[in-house]
């Protein structure tokens, strides 16, 4: 009954001494353009009679993540010459972290919208949802980015993932995809709430939930019972793990990856591990950086059984997006190097191969998805024999990027790998270093694997694939001139013959395309990259 | 007469195992979310003990934003669960084994 004037009488107390924070819209601007862009998107589209035209939709998407891009951009000039700030009363930060993990998630928006456009047009899904529901996941990533505050990196790592258990359920017509969404949000609810309990746990011990005053807490007080503080780092760090997949908190991700629609698999791989990786290395690195004796040996263990438990499995798997799973959760365990180690050089290399990684494993599921075909089935290692006489652009797009998560050199991969093999051996973990490249040697043994699958010729067993073969033989030169258009150009890439090798869509063309120079041109020219992430440091330097 | 804090956080201890072993044991979807829901509130209490501790009105406020998580997760979690009964019958964890792991 009398709850409302109660309630009221509280709202004129509260203001009385409520001092609201001055926002530097500049600061969150790139999350509010894709926040707002997708909003747009959907309300625009709600509007019309008809489902909105994929063509209108992945513009606008496009158009979204390259204004956030160049807002970012913008944000780096800030911080470059006016240094890195904290902003919203401390809950957020602009530094060259934060502006490094921007861009890559906007670039990693731009592609995988190119590359799921084909995927929506082969699939004849009508709607705007899977760019609004990228669009919304990209800027969970990006607030986990730029979170100073252990509530606003849960609140990104739930924009996030929320928008993710949706995309992942988004194939209706494979039950797989529907499975692989429930059992991604069964186990990320539970990490969340994991997460949720390691906050509360961290904020009884130190009385704030921001991270540098925690880190001034930590600074000031020896604490003598320090073990709510640590039980409560212990759950915060199994909270991230379950979301960069490291072993042994890694059993949602073969399954969930091989059951998403390919794209949102490849958008999965790079965003939702730049954020995890983003908000880990800023929440160890610079508020708990006192405490490292205490979490750098947990950590160690866990880089070197996800390195290996990553790369041995991969060995086994027939199902290729099965086997990038596990490459994947190889490739978390060579970023756990630079957390492990703990320096400025550590967090550098561990960005810098965050941002190569991004590229390559949405180019890589890219190829996956285009060459899975209709109703995106064809996921088997045996799809790939001939790959090449078939489709020679696409196989050879595919050996690059395998060659570039392999760590070859002249790419991306290489540099990144040499990176935080430096750091961990700076960092004075040799050993960890040696299994880090012993693994490496080892996945490179798969990534090879479907490399020479490809230019395999086709097994001429059956009546159909002899057919097939016959088909190629006879057609193959006549077919190879399209392909001197370039790979970029718009319009299909009709390659080879084959009734069954469908053209490559021009989205998805133009997205691997986009990726492998990414991955190549970087590699061969390291020099921007690797400058972009040295001036990454964080606000609160070790 | 009134209880002490350290009840109140051993009662969220308590609540946050309960759920987390509900998850890892029961196969039923829905008592699973359940049991994440359960986490969530022993977060939440716990985050509410330490405020009273503190005389700090942060880790209140924490708890809205939990809140408002947890539902807009269970939302989604729900909608998934609907997706895939229109396939089939149940809601069991089990039955879903398309995929080995």
């Amino acid at each position: 009954m009398n709850l409302l004037p109660s309630l009221a009488g509280m709202a004129a107390a509260v203001t009385g001494h409520l001092a609201l924070p001055h926002i530097d819209y500049l600061s969150i601007l790139p999350i509010m353009i894709m926040l707002g862009g997708a909003v747009a998107i959907i309300g625009w589209s709600s509007l019309l009679r008809r489902p909105l035209d994929v063509t209108w939709v992945t513009s606008l998407t496009v158009l979204t993540a390259t204004a956030a891009l160049t807002m970012s951009l913008f944000q780096w000039y800030s911080v470059l010459h006016s240094g890195a700030h904290t902003h919203i009363d401390g809950a957020v930060v602009m530094d060259g972290f934060s502006v490094l993990v921007s861009v890559l998630v906007t670039c990693a928006t731009f592609v995988s919208a190119v590359v799921g456009d084909s995927w929506l047009r082969r699939e004849d899904v009508r709607g705007p949802e899977y760019h609004v529901l990228m669009l919304v996941s990209a800027s969970g990533a990006m607030t986990m980015g730029v979170a100073n505050d252990l509530i606003v990196v849960f609140l990104g790592l739930e924009i996030l993932s929320i928008a993710l258990y949706v995309l992942a359920a988004f194939n209706p017509r494979r039950a797989e995809s529907g499975e692989a969404a429930l059992k991604y949000f069964v186990l990320g609810a539970f990490s969340s709430a994991v997460f949720v309990y390691g906050i509360a746990l961290v904020y009884g011990a130190t009385g704030t939930s921001n991270l540098p005053q925690i880190a001034d807490f930590l600074a000031r007080n020896v604490a003598l019972h320090d073990g709510l503080l640590l039980a409560g780092l212990a759950l915060l760090l199994v909270g991230f793990g379950f979301k960069i997949a490291a072993v042994p908190f890694h059993l949602w991700t073969p399954d969930v990856y091989q059951g998403s629609p390919t794209p949102v698999t490849g958008f999965m791989a790079a965003v939702a591990k730049a954020g995890g990786f983003a908000a880990l290395l800023r929440v160890f690195v610079s508020s708990f950086h006192l405490l490292r004796a205490d979490w750098q040996p947990p950590v160690w263990v866990l880089a070197c059984i996800t390195l290996v438990l990553g790369a041995v499995v991969a060995l086994l798997q027939q199902d290729i997006k099965r086997m990038l799973a596990y490459s994947s959760i190889n490739h978390a365990g060579f970023i756990l190097l630079g957390l492990q180690a703990a320096t400025a050089r550590g967090v550098e290399a561990s960005l810098y191969y965050l941002f190569v990684y991004s590229f390559m494993v949405i180019g890589t599921f890219g190829v996956i998805s285009v060459v899975a075909g209709r109703g995106d089935r064809d996921h088997g290692l045996e799809t790939y024999r001939g790959l090449a006489s078939r489709q020679p652009w696409l196989a050879g797009a595919l050996v690059v990027l395998l060659l570039a998560q392999a760590g070859v050199p002249f790419t991306t991969g290489f540099v990144a790998k040499l990176e935080v093999v430096t750091a961990a051996v700076h960092g004075g973990s040799t050993a960890l270093a040696v299994v880090a490249m012993v693994t490496a040697a080892i996945a490179a043994f798969f990534y090879l694997r479907v490399g020479v699958l490809m230019y395999t010729p086709a097994q001429n067993g059956t009546g159909e694939d002899g057919d097939m073969a016959a088909a190629l033989g006879g057609a193959a030169p006549s077919s190879d001139d399209p392909v001197l258009v370039g790979v970029g150009e718009a319009g299909s890439i009709t390659v080879g013959a084959l009734g069954s090798a469908p053209p490559v869509p021009a989205g998805a063309a133009f997205g691997i395309a986009l990726c492998v120079v990414v991955t190549v041109v970087f590699g061969i020219w390291p020099q921007p990259l690797t400058a972009f992430a040295h001036h990454a440091t964080l606000v609160l330097a070790p | 007469m009134s209880v002490p804090a350290s009840w109140y956080l051993a009662l969220s201890a308590v609540v946050f195992s309960i759920g987390a072993l509900g998850v890892l044991v029961r196969r039923n979807v829905l008592v699973m979310f359940m049991c994440v829901e359960l986490m969530l509130n022993a977060a939440n209490l716990a985050l509410v003990t330490f405020a009273r501790q503190l005389n700090d009105i942060g880790g209140e406020a924490l708890v809205f934003f939990v809140l408002v998580v947890a539902a807009a997760e269970v939302v989604v979690g729900l909608g998934i669960v609907v997706a895939i009964f229109r396939r089939r019958r149940g809601t069991t964890a089990d039955d879903l084994h398309l995929m080995k792991g």
